[in-house]
């Protein structure tokens, strides 16, 4: 269990790495997309959709179960119209802030404090969906 | 169409996609961001939603996949980071009412940019599909309108 943490840990740390470098803890350059001013958003999606894509697809073939134990699963969910609502209040709160939940993390970690009041929000958020939504 | 350079978000993309992947090829796991809100509250609150199986077998886990965010985004602000720390402008308004919006959407659509954007599309799920579309178009709408309406940055 502790090398399986571990992994995860250092995986986060090439995420959050990843997300600073690519500009996502500047709310500022994710709204410059979303105001189409800077397709960069765009490449740093799809270069690690791309790379994600190549591993999910392809390691299972060459490698029955994780190096660790466990199974290789796709991430499928079922299509409903949660999905879509869901997904349509999302983009009015990204359009709105710039925040999205990974990338509010990784502000916390470049000192970009105030985004802290958005991860509270987000958590009541998510609290408000569960308790009347579920 | 990229005042910034490429180069920054490739390399942000790769980094990104690396990490996913390195920890799906070893244990398996879909190392996404938003279930995050959901288990962590199932510490505090007894609701069923919460305290499903899934959520309690992995809050754990992505506790500490959440504090590996935070520290590589610390360890790029110490070290290649040209401008060191950075506060956003954005108004404390629009990061409350975001944020919110952000936690009940993404948990209602069972995913985010990461879940649905990465791992969802890398695993070729048309739920994901569907819902990247729908947040990006609905994202890029609400973002030009409210500069529209002259709330700057």
């Amino acid at each position: 269990m502790r090398t399986r943490y571990l992994v995860v840990f250092v995986g986060g740390i090439l995420f959050g790495f990843g997300l600073a470098i690519g500009g996502m803890a500047h709310q500022e350059i994710v709204l410059s997309f979303l105001q189409l001013k800077d397709l960069g958003l765009l490449v740093l999606l799809g270069s690690a959709a791309l790379v994600t894509a190549i591993t999910i697809n392809l390691v299972p073939r060459w490698v029955t179960h994780p190096m660790l134990g466990g199974e290789f699963t796709r991430r499928q969910r079922t299509l409903s119209k949660r999905t879509i609502i869901g997904a349509a209040v999302f983009g009015v709160g990204w359009g709105l802030s710039g925040q999205c939940p990974g990338s509010s993390i990784a502000s916390i970690g470049v000192g970009n404090l105030p985004v802290l009041l958005g991860v509270a929000t987000m958590f009541l958020g998510a609290y408000v969906m569960g308790r009347y939504f579920s | 169409m990229f005042p910034l350079g490429v180069l920054p978000y490739l390399v942000g993309g790769l980094l990104i996609g690396l990490g996913v992947s390195f920890v799906y090829v070893l244990t398996g796991i879909h190392a996404t961001q938003s279930s995050l809100l959901s288990t962590t509250l199932s510490y505090v609150s007894k609701i069923p939603y919460f305290q499903r199986r899934t959520n309690l077998a992995s809050r754990e886990w992505r506790l500490i996949f959440a504090a590996g965010v935070l520290v590589g985004a610390f360890i790029y602000t110490l070290t290649l980071s040209p401008d060191g720390f950075f506060v956003t402008s954005v108004q404390w308004w629009r990061l409350l009412v975001g944020g919110f919006l952000v936690g009940f959407g993404t948990r209602l659509s069972q995913g985010c940019t990461s879940g649905h954007g990465i791992s969802g599309l890398a695993s070729l799920s048309t739920t994901s599909l569907y819902a990247v579309i729908t947040f990006l178009g609905v994202g890029i709408a609400t973002a030009v309108l409210v500069q529209t309406l002259g709330v700057i940055p």
